[in-house]
């Protein structure tokens, strides 16, 4: 929904409860801000050849226009800057008065990801993360930061996880949903093998540049269709997941899907299992139904969230995923920002509200 | 050249002065079942329920397009056993081995061998044909090498493949195809490249393959001629891959040879390359050299199919910026497009030069 002119006081009613936001977007406010962790060859890289994605259209970044500028909420403007860039603001706007204990940062475009040259994507990823860990982590402790990696490039991926594995300001390895390939595929086992070691959970969030079409049809014409083709990509990316055997080979692998939605689960799951059912001898190293991964292994967020009418379509939807595989995310700045007190259309018990909001997510990342 | 009636004599006797190399063989097992005794029985289960597709755009999942003959063989290469072209040991020694005296001649593996959309499927199958080509092929008869054929989307699986032949007297090069998933020198490949030079084995990469991707950059062609010009663009698409992401750089003894792409444009390439370096060059300081010294320093190319020009001394020119030392001969035995030894070359070379043409400079490759 698109929050413009809510007034600051009407989250006092909020402070009662606490929330942990598993998908907030604080910006950088000018790429100078990464020289400090980028070597001098790619800070002349970036001045000479710029930094393009892996993407089919010719601007090389978004392929379409937003519905906002910076697809941002138009009252997340601090004086003088952009949305998600100013620390104070967002204390203001967002940390007290929604009473977020917990904010989950997901950088996006330039964190370095979905980047054509797999050399940049590298070292943008690495000063990145940096900058998380210093410039929000270590100046707003209710931070934590995600390990951006060069996904395409397994090697240097896997360099990042463990160069970043231990360090209290990162909760969790952040892909983006649109890869080069499925995730499943054995080229990115190992991404996930240094996230098990690590004992992070691998966070998928919407978007990226996978250098292929946004939909298995080609190319869309419109922003909207983009948006709800984040589900379809989602789809795929957990079917892969399931099938090649990714959390057969890791059971305690944590995948969060992010900004995706999640009402489309179960359906996927039960023509996974029925699939599956008559063709398993394809895949004899699943030793368990696709939907008993999907509920061993996959979380997911809530923001945006599917709407229903009648409601309790949506308490049926959520009760085959499990009150404790939801978490609550905000997308804060962004223009489909969901608000803690607003988001849930429908009365939920005390348990399963604190289990949504924050509960889940001290599970998932052991947040205290 | 399409030859289909050669007289055996008549060629027999002229080529007994001169032993030769043979850099493009395809010889192989008559049918999958073959080797079946390779293969576990979890992937022949697998072929016999779900069969074989390749990851290709086109819905048959085989060669793209209608060859110009059965099995794009010549037509007097189907041995009188009633076995496909190139299967049958006894007939490959009398009808080519032996009348045009060739000493050693490696076995490229025909497609469909690599490339499978099932990686474990593809790599399995791999292991199976470098087996069957040993064992049926190579050590009965010692003028042969087998070629170590990789699934190179698989770079993990390819790796313990190489590191599984390295040392083995029965073995010529590693065996990629040339329309890959991604450009050759991108990183998830090199872990393939650094175990050929660990293991002193020169890598060919083989016209044909499929990526997944249309044949040309402009989508997929209509007609059979078009993909075999297209073959020529896919190689200089993958050498510019190569040398500029640095795989000769970081590897300055990889011998890395192309195999019935042709070598006309090896000059024109190098040209242009080398002008575009000189400008950009801040963009990749990986690079030491310019890349026209590293395709001398690193690539050797195979002669079938060649390029005729009407001027012979245009050939001439060609392969002087080349260099006689880089070019090997190659029959592609059997197929219908065989380049005979006696008759292929449209210039006369002098006995020195002879010598490296047909023998002399493969045996600097493969030191043997």
């Amino acid at each position: 929904m698109n929050v413009e002119v809510r007034p600051q006081a009407a989250p006092a009613a909020m402070t009662k409860m606490a929330i942990a936001d598993c998908d907030t977007h604080p910006v950088l406010p000018h790429l100078s801000h990464l020289d400090r962790f980028l070597p001098q060859r790619w800070r002349d890289y970036i001045a000479t050849y710029g930094m393009s994605q892996r993407q089919g259209h010719q601007n090389g970044v978004n392929p379409y226009p937003k519905a906002q500028p910076n697809a941002a909420r138009r009252d997340s403007w601090p004086p003088g800057g952009a949305p998600g860039t100013d620390l104070d603001f967002m204390r203001q706007q967002y940390f007290d008065p929604l009473n977020v204990h917990f904010a989950v940062i997901n950088p996006l475009t330039p964190s370095g990801e979905g980047f054509a040259n797999p050399y940049l994507s590298a070292a943008m990823c690495r000063a990145t993360n940096e900058w998380q860990a210093h410039d929000l982590v270590g100046k707003e402790p209710r931070f934590r930061a995600s390990i951006c990696i060069p996904y395409e490039d397994t090697e240097a991926a896997v360099a990042e996880i463990e160069r970043c594995a231990g360090r209290p300001e990162f909760c969790q390895v952040l892909i983006l949903g649109r890869t080069g390939e499925p995730l499943g595929a054995k080229r990115y086992r190992r991404i996930f093998a240094a996230a098990v070691a690590a004992g992070l959970p691998v966070s998928i969030h919407a978007f990226g540049y996978s250098g292929t079409p946004v939909t298995p049809a080609g190319w869309p014409s419109f922003y909207i269709e983009e948006m709800t083709g984040h589900a379809q990509a989602a789809q795929a990316q957990v079917s892969s997941m399931v099938v090649e055997g990714l959390f057969e080979d890791h059971p305690s692998l944590k995948v969060l899907m992010v900004e995706a939605g999640f009402a489309w689960l179960p359906p996927l799951a039960w023509r996974l299992d029925r699939n599956w059912r008559i063709l398993k001898q394809e895949t004899p190293h699943l030793r368990l139904s696709p939907s008993e991964y999907i509920h061993r292994n996959i979380w997911l967020t809530t923001q945006p969230m599917e709407e229903p009418e009648p409601r309790e379509h949506l308490l049926d939807t959520i009760g085959w995923i499990g009150w404790d595989r939801l978490l609550f995310a905000t997308d804060y700045p962004h223009w489909d920002f969901d608000d803690p007190s607003q988001a849930l259309p429908m009365h939920v018990d005390a348990k399963n509200r604190e289990r949504f909001f924050i509960g889940n997510a001290r599970e998932v990342y052991g947040f205290k | 050249m399409n030859v289909q009636v050669r007289t055996q004599t008549a060629a027999g006797t002229a080529a007994s002065k001169l032993g030769i190399a043979d850099i493009d063989l395809h010889l192989g097992p008559p049918n999958w079942e073959a080797v079946y005794p390779f293969l576990a029985k979890r992937w022949i289960d697998h072929i016999a329920t779900f069969g074989m597709s390749h990851r290709t755009g086109l819905n048959n999942g085989g060669p793209n397009y209608a060859k110009a003959q059965p099995a794009a063989a010549r037509r007097d290469a189907w041995p009188p056993s009633g076995k496909p072209p190139g299967t049958d040991l006894d007939f490959i020694r009398s009808q080519h081995l032996d009348p045009y005296n060739v000493e050693f001649g490696t076995i490229n593996t025909p497609t469909p061998s690599q490339s499978f959309m099932n990686p474990g499927l593809g790599t399995a199958i791999c292991s199976a044909l470098n087996d069957y080509a040993v064992e049926f092929l190579a050590k009965p008869e010692p003028r042969l090498k087998a070629s170590i054929t990789v699934n190179y989307e698989d770079a993990e699986g390819a790796v313990a493949e190489i590191r599984r032949w390295a040392g083995s007297p029965h073995i010529g090069h590693v065996y990629l195809l040339s329309r890959t998933a991604e450009p050759l020198g991108t990183p998830r490949y090199r872990p393939i490249f650094r175990a050929a030079a660990e293991a002193g084995i020169p890598v060919a990469m083989h016209a044909f393959g499929f990526g997944g991707n249309p044949n040309t950059s402009g989508g997929w062609a209509s007609f059979y001629i078009e993909d075999m010009l297209a073959h020529a663009h896919s190689m200089q698409s993958q050498l510019i891959s190569l040398i500029v992401e640095g795989v000769f750089e970081e590897l300055p003894n990889l011998k890395f040879v192309m195999v019935e792409g042709g070598f006309g444009w090896v000059p024109s390439l190098g040209w242009r390359l080398d002008k575009h370096w000189k400008t950009l060059r801040s963009e990749t300081p990986h690079l030491r050299m310019a890349p026209s010294e590293y395709i001398k320093r690193n690539v050797w190319l195979t002669t079938q199919p060649m390029e005729e020009p009407g001027n012979p001394k245009h050939l001439e020119d060609l392969i002087a910026w080349i260099g006689l030392d880089r070019l090997m001969f190659a029959s592609d035995y059997p197929h219908w497009d065989f380049d005979d030894p006696m008759t292929s070359l449209p210039i006369r070379f002098n006995a020195e030069d002879s010598r490296k043409f047909y023998r002399g400079n493969a045996a600097a490759v493969y030191g043997r």
